[in-house]
């Protein structure tokens, strides 16, 4: 990695063919690679593929009893190989073209692929070089197209994809929610020139305009008044130029502001009026600075125009003018707010310098179909969004010396909204934004790098028959460390940093190093020894009078959430003293008043008529599922109410996967009529929620989930836990009633929300009468 | 032109005292309009003071001004009658940086001792009206710029019917060998797209001669010409500018369509001669050590010429406008431009605008003003 950032290989047009690639980090999976991309424009090459990834995944199965001894488990985990998709974005300077290539050639085993499909000014010119190195017939395909395409396809599927830039908030990035429909939209790409695109749906889009005016002027223009070569460079004087000294402004010819036209003194009235003289000198800063100001405004202008002329309220802005470039984005999204006056936002995109590449990749993949699945931001692969300003953090300034990475995993099947969702396009699935709240972003920052050590010492327990699990083990720790090194510096380089994000990032460090499920062997035991207290348990609360049960019911859940590895707090009794057990946690518990305490409500409510259909995300494995939720789920069903439960796809934390809670509710159902019949009559059902996350996005769910919330008219809808509950959906509303439980494990939270550790949460809500149909709703 | 207001108006007698001038003190040039009248008689003639004879004199005696003051003879317009006078209307030019001789020259020729109200519009109206105070013991009457540009651009149509046509605009423009010049009536003008070009540009649409608002502007307007002229040339004038630009060609400078496409890009419609990046070859060492100082100034002239072009017809499509009137001294002797601004507008709205030129370009905002003296609003 560090051998490429050498600063002496870079020599403008010619090749560096001295440098290898350290093959582990760059260019990865290219064994299994197919389907390939570039696109080369005037400095960087883009290069996409599709590789499919061995993961090693934990299964669980049931033992058959009637051929195997089974000793005292419950199921089996076993670790099995699962293919899955990845796609594979790289980012290089040009000059390192050759040398990547020759890499590409010499590690590609799977020779089926024929074509690589080509876009971007320079695909011509290095059309013969790709065909001679790579035995690849090229494939150019139009540039706008791939843009668009490529555009399309970030903004369905990367969350946080788009923000707006302002220089002098608090955080310079402010990203915006995933919309539910990305169309109507504008694309200003800022290329030598522009091209303005409105985008009306996935095939159709037209060049409504654009200009001459662009980063080609700037450049070739700057390069002529400064005689400063490069593109970087220029931008460099221009953030340490003056203007002033060069433009005329409206102060200079009125003496003041011009007040009946409301424009202001320090308007430009007339860019490089002041240079109107023979005998005057200027510095190559100012200049600089007076040029960037003055494409910039007229880029500006011109998009307001168009925007306006085809009523457009999203504008997004990309091209190498761009490209991350805090000086280029501020001055754009100043010109767009002076001429629209505030109604257009500029937007910019995280992986702009990628649409063309990936656009491209996609026109090649259409067999593939990637369009039909949805696909995430792999933390573990990415570089993220780094910072070129150079008072902002000086240590990322080689940068384009380097490799830039996206990768992104084909997820199961389409991930769609949560239908109950009250407003799916303000839907914001996480409490905090760590971006925004420094002293929140501090204290988690620390806390996930605390906790590092035992996610490492787990992680090596969990595969005890490994001799290099240690070493893997070591390997993710740095990986982890670093990204959270580059997230203090960089707290947007992945979108909105959240405590969601820090968790998904630590879930597919642990995924990229093997150790796809670090708590299979807990979350088993734990469920064998809470299994067998689960008749026990169920026997208590019958005993219980209705309205007793229903209090204990529900601190059950509660005590029940207690038992949580992800929990720092939690974690450390846990693995001090084993013993700990459910009757303590519950004497553990809060008294009532809780610190959210609407089981008042709660209780009216159940007096009233049963729900319809409850939707119940759960937590962890152990106590939590089977002594907690397992007794709710029967209560309600006695009731009448249909029960769905829905768990992770895949692993994370402790929590119980859709593949354990199968196996635990069938064993269960052994024991327990009530749940047995449930099973039999179809009104208890089990779905995936489609994440492998400790957090819970409404607004990505798996199809299936969303079909059965339709078909079975769900009416209530139950989220368990910190991670979905605190950290996530806290604030979400929905259309249908709403149950949020949850214990507060963490000192430093409950601190914050008012409470005290072991605090609880218990937030019963009703929508607004006119919502919703009355017919379900409490009277 | 319009309902002849204004010339019903300038034919009743006043009793307004001469001198009767007009000026707009713009960003780079002031502009000052004189009447000098023609029918004055015996009897005025005794009674008229030594300055106002020897300031007449000056001004219809020469064409040229100190160094850089200039009389545009060939606009001046003669036999007018203005406010029951008939006379020559004189129109004169000079650098805003020269203002301060002016002032000194209006201080040794005891002009305020003519008690006369000296109406002025453009910035510098605002920004100098202390200087001509102190100065010249001037008093000015400042004026909005754009009110006047609109007064003046009605009035100076209206009056202009022998000689030129003050209206005008380019048959064929785009085909170079058949685009000539042609003069136009503007009978019912309304609604119209006035773009005036001066060191920046300002973008009125005009409904009435009184109905009026500000669209937009830019800052690329004849200042960022001759700013990136005298940067990139070392010249120090428009003309020299201009005449730089005459010679060069700006396809060595700018990377054009079929630079990047090797012809038309079709599937946008671009053709392959249009310009894809203005100053694009300059990013390339070669190509920016290969250049002429006339293709820069040729580069520098199209580019900000069409980009006014560009800001025009968006302008008016949103505004629904389909004439455009270009004013402005960025056009004095400056038929490329012009020439550019009629092709651009035809082929890219597809025949559907119209842009028309005047004569008296960058005149009109000193025209208003003096009109505001003889007949205020």
């Amino acid at each position: 990695w560090m051998l490429i950032g050498r600063r002496g290989a870079r020599t403008g047009h010619t090749m560096d063919k001295s440098i290898t690639l350290p093959p582990d980090e760059i260019f990865r999976n290219l064994e299994n690679a197919k389907r390939f991309a570039i696109d080369i424009g005037g400095s960087l090459t883009k290069l996409a593929y599709y590789s499919t990834v061995q993961h090693k995944v934990a299964k669980v199965r049931s033992f058959d009893h009637t051929t195997k001894a089974t000793g005292d488990n419950l199921y089996e985990i076993s670790v099995q190989e699962e293919v899955t998709a990845r796609l594979h974005f790289i980012k290089f300077e040009n000059a390192y073209i050759e040398t990547c290539l020759d890499f590409v050639k010499d590690h590609l085993v799977n020779t089926e692929t024929k074509v690589i499909k080509a876009t971007g000014g320079g695909a011509h010119k290095f059309k013969e070089l790709i065909e001679r190195k790579l035995g690849l017939k090229v494939d150019k395909e139009d540039e706008m197209t791939c843009l668009i395409k490529g555009c399309n396809f970030v903004l369905r599927n990367i969350p946080h994809e788009a923000f707006v830039y302002a220089k002098h908030a608090d955080s310079e990035f402010r990203f915006q929610t995933t919309q539910p429909d990305i169309f109507p939209y504008l694309l200003v790409n800022i290329g030598s020139g522009v091209s303005i695109v409105k985008v009306e749906s996935e095939d159709k889009f037209e060049r409504i305009g654009g200009s001459s005016i662009g980063g080609g002027t700037f450049w070739g223009l700057g390069a002529l008044l400064t005689k400063t070569k490069r593109f970087d460079e220029l931008l460099q004087l221009a953030s340490k130029g003056q203007h002033t000294s060069v433009d005329m402004l409206v102060k200079d010819i009125y003496g003041g502001s011009y007040g009946s036209l409301g424009l202001t003194g320090d308007l430009i009235a007339s860019s490089f009026g002041k240079s109107a003289t023979a005998d005057k000198e200027f510095s190559k800063e100012d200049m600089a600075k007076s040029l960037l100001h003055m494409i910039s405004n007229d880029i500006g202008q011109l998009a307001c125009l168009y925007a306006k002329l085809h009523n457009l309220s999203r504008v997004y802005f990309g091209g190498f003018f761009i490209r991350g470039h805090p000086v280029t984005m501020h001055t754009i999204t100043y010109s767009i707010n002076f001429f629209t006056k505030g109604e257009v936002q500029a937007l910019f995109l995280r992986h702009e310098g990628y649409l063309g590449a990936i656009g491209a990749f996609l026109k090649g993949a259409e067999e593939d179909n990637p369009n039909q699945y949805s696909w995430g931001e792999n933390y573990a692969g990415s570089s993220g969004l780094m910072s070129v300003s150079p008072d902002m953090n000086p240590m990322q300034r080689a940068r384009s010396g380097t490799f830039d990475m996206l990768e992104m995993d084909r997820l199961e099947g389409k991930l769609v909204n949560l239908p109950l969702l009250q407003d799916a396009s303000s839907y914001i699935p996480d409490t905090v934004d760590l971006t925004e709240d420094a002293h929140a972003r501090e204290y988690w920052l620390y806390c996930f790098e605390e906790a590092l050590d035992g996610v490492v010492k787990r992680a090596v327990a969990s595969q005890p028959d490994m001799p290099e699990a240690a070493e893997r083990a070591e390997k993710f720790r740095q990986k982890y460390r670093h990204k959270l090194q580059t997230l203090r510096h960089q707290p947007f380089a992945y979108g909105s940093l959240t405590v969601r994000s820090l968790l998904d990032t630590r879930e597919h460090c642990l995924n990229e190093f093997n150790f796809p499920d670090p708590y299979s062997k807990i979350k088993q035991r734990e469920n064998d020894m809470a299994l067998k207290y689960y008749q026990k348990a169920v026997k208590c609360l019958d005993e219980l009078s209705w309205e007793e049960r229903q209090y204990a019911l529900v601190r059950g859940v509660l005590a029940g959430n207690v038992f949580d590895w992800g929990a720092k707090a939690v974690s450390d009794v846990l693995e001090s003293d084993p013993e700990f057990g459910f009757e303590q946690a519950k004497r553990q518990l809060e008294e009532r008043p809780w610190l959210v305490d609407s089981y008042d409500q709660w209780f009216e409510r159940l007096k009233g008529p049963p729900h319809k259909c409850a939707m119940f995300f759960v937590d962890n494995s152990g106590v939590d599922i089977i002594l907690g939720v397992m007794p709710f789920v029967r209560e309600l069903l006695s009731r009448g109410t249909e029960v769905v439960l829905a768990s992770n796809s895949g692993p994370a934390l402790n929590d119980v996967t859709n593949g354990e809670l199968q196996i635990l509710t069938e064993s269960i159902a052994a024991m327990d009529p009530v749940i047995q019949a449930g099973l039999r009559e179809d009104r208890l059902t089990l779905v995936q929620s489609g994440s492998s996350s400790p957090c819970l996005d409404l607004s990505r769910l798996d199809k299936v989930l969303a079909m059965v919330v339709r078909e079975r008219k769900t009416d209530l809808v139950i989220i368990e836990g910190m991670g979905r509950a605190i950290h996530t959906n806290y604030y979400a509303m929905l259309r249908c009633e709403s149950l949020k439980m949850a214990v507060i494990k963490n000192s430093w939270l409950a601190d914050r929300l008012g409470g005290k550790l072991f605090s609880v949460v218990f937030k019963y809500e009703v929508p607004a009468p006119s919502q919703h149909s009355a017919a379900l709703t409490p009277s | 032109m319009y309902l002849n207001v204004e010339k019903r108006k300038t034919q009743e007698k006043c009793d307004i005292t001469f001198p009767w001038f007009g000026m707009d003190i713009g960003g780079t040039l002031v502009k000052l309009v004189y009447f000098e009248p023609k029918d004055i008689t015996a009897e005025e003639e005794q009674e008229e003071v030594e300055n106002l004879k020897s300031i007449r004199r000056y001004l219809t005696s020469n064409t040229a001004y100190g160094k850089t003051g200039i009389r545009d003879v060939h606009l001046e317009l003669q036999d007018l009658t203005l406010c029951g006078r008939t006379g020559n209307l004189h129109f004169i030019r000079f650098p805003t940086h020269d203002l301060p001789a002016f002032l000194q020259m209006g201080r040794n020729k005891h002009f305020s001792s003519l008690h006369t109200t000296l109406c002025a519009t453009g910035g510098g109206a605002y920004k100098f009206e202390a200087d001509f105070r102190t100065m010249a013991d001037l008093q000015l009457h400042k004026l909005d710029e754009l009110d006047c540009l609109i007064r003046g651009v009605l009035y100076i149509d209206s009056v202009v019917s022998s000689g030129p046509s003050e209206c005008y605009y380019f048959e064929n423009p785009t085909d170079p060998d058949r685009c000539i010049q042609r003069p136009y009536t503007l009978e019912n003008p309304y609604p119209l797209l006035l773009v005036n070009i001066g060191s920046g540009v300002s973008i009125l649409a005009v409904y009435s001669e009184s109905n009026y608002k500000r669209v937009t502007g830019t800052s690329l307007g004849g200042g960022t010409f001759l700013g990136l002229c005298c940067l990139l040339t070392g010249c120090s004038t428009f003309e020299e500018a201009l005449e730089m630009a005459s010679q060069g060609e700006s396809t060595r400078v700018d990377k054009l369509v079929r630079d990047i496409y090797g012809g038309d890009y079709e599937r946008f419609g671009l053709p392959g001669w249009a310009v894809a990046s203005s100053f694009g070859n300059m990013m390339s060492k070669d190509k920016r050590e290969s250049v002429s100082k006339e293709d820069l100034a040729r580069a520098t002239l199209v580019t900000i010429t069409n980009n006014i072009g560009s800001i025009t017809r968006m302008c008016a499509l949103n505004e629904n406008i389909e004439r455009v009137v270009f004013v402005g001294n960025f056009l004095r002797v400056n038929t490329l431009s012009m020439k550019l601004l009629a092709y651009a507008m035809d082929y890219w709205s597809k025949g559907q605008l119209k842009a028309l030129f005047l004569q008296h370009e960058g005149y009109f905002g000193a025209v208003g003003a003096l009109l505001e003296l003889l007949h205020p609003s």
